[in-house]
């Protein structure tokens, strides 16, 4: 064997060897996490405690409260967004309505949208925004709720949101959308604005879901 | 008599590269128009209306519809210009969103994305000149009605 064909074949497995996707198999937790130690029966334990999903109650598109067991039995996809944004908003719901008819009548997957104009988004104008961006069952929850509430939740998301006149519309926020799963811990985050993303909520989504078989 | 017939053959030859360098010159300012109208496009009206004119389901109207556009080509600058109110009908499905008016746009820049739109997503219309955008906003004079 001449030295070129062993060169050859080592390219050739190198080749192989780095275009092997690496097998994701679990999702990270994101967010801070503390160490907690404790005794148990006379042994000092440390457990690690994740950042979880803040307790919330807000009104739905039909004017009922849902709160964190609504979405106990699977997971889902969050995001803040408000129904007249000018600006990112269309973008990402058209994104997030790819993801919901993928997934629609699939009851372990959900969708939740937090309105952060708090003053205009009645539930009544949820309910007809829903309609007319083609939601047409419960898998997607519209809420609404006071600035302090949403606001409030927003920062455990981990989103940014903020009400500032000199935007157009009059609020500011990150168009970003979280995974979460049955524990309320955040599995993801992807800007809802950028189709390559989207495409990895999608593979993302599919991976937490398999962890649960 | 030689010389005639070279004189025509010059005169007609002269004549047709007079025709097509002038189509080849509208061809060439309505590419530019639409390379600059995609700019504008992106920036004030594809988070509603799309990448592809597509429209999202009943919120925002596709721009697919060449009827509707050319039926209201008139109106078409004052609807980009002062935003549109009340209940509009596109491809046979009744939209009623206000649609926010984009006061920063100048004509020049109304053109070039009437003429992007009226090029695009199937669509295939003349293209709009700053005379007509101008034209076309006095018109109108700030009204925000379909009419």
């Amino acid at each position: 064997m001449r030295i070129s064909d062993i060169l050859a074949a080592t390219f050739a497995l190198s080749v192989v060897v780095a275009c092997q996707q690496p097998t994701e198999t679990s999702l990270p937790i994101l967010g801070a996490r503390e160490p907690v130690t404790k005794v148990v029966d006379g042994q000092t334990v440390t457990d690690t405690v994740y950042h979880t999903i803040a307790d919330f109650r807000l009104l739905n598109q039909d004017s009922v409260f849902i709160d964190n067991h609504t979405f106990e039995n699977g997971v889902y996809v969050a995001n803040f967004f408000f129904t007249h944004c000018p600006s990112i908003c269309p973008t990402m719901q058209r994104n997030l309505l790819k993801v919901y008819e993928k997934y629609k009548g699939d009851e372990r997957v959900r969708f939740l949208s937090h309105s952060i104009d708090f003053r205009y988004d009645t539930p009544s104008v949820l309910k007809t925004y829903a309609g007319k961006l083609g939601v047409t069952n419960d898998q997607w929850q519209f809420v609404t709720g006071s600035k302090a509430a949403i606001y409030g939740l927003s920062d455990s998301y981990m989103v940014y949101t903020k009400e500032d006149a000199a935007v157009p519309g009059g609020y500011d926020h990150s168009g970003h959308l979280l995974l979460v799963d049955k524990d309320r811990h955040i599995r993801g985050a992807y800007d809802g604005t950028d189709d390559a993303q989207v495409q990895l909520l999608i593979n993302d989504l599919e991976t937490l879901l398999k962890s649960y078989k | 008599m030689r010389n005639r017939w070279l004189y025509i053959c010059a005169a007609s030859l002269s004549m047709y590269l007079a025709f097509h360098a002038c189509q080849g010159e509208q061809a060439i300012r309505t590419a530019q128009y639409t390379v600059n109208g995609q700019r504008v496009y992106a920036a004030h009206c594809q988070n509603c209306h799309g990448a592809n004119g597509e429209g999202l389901g009943t919120l925002y109207p596709p721009l697919t519809d060449s009827t509707f556009l050319n039926e209201h080509r008139q109106r078409l600058a004052c609807f980009i210009k002062h935003g549109l109110t009340g209940p509009i009908e596109v491809g046979g499905i009744t939209f009623d969103t206000e649609m926010p008016p984009t006061p920063t746009l100048t004509p020049i820049e109304i053109a070039y994305v009437l003429t992007y739109i009226g090029n695009s997503f199937g669509n295939s219309m003349d293209m709009f000149t700053i005379e007509e955008v101008q034209a076309g906003l006095t018109a109108c004079s700030g009204d925000s009605t379909i009419k």
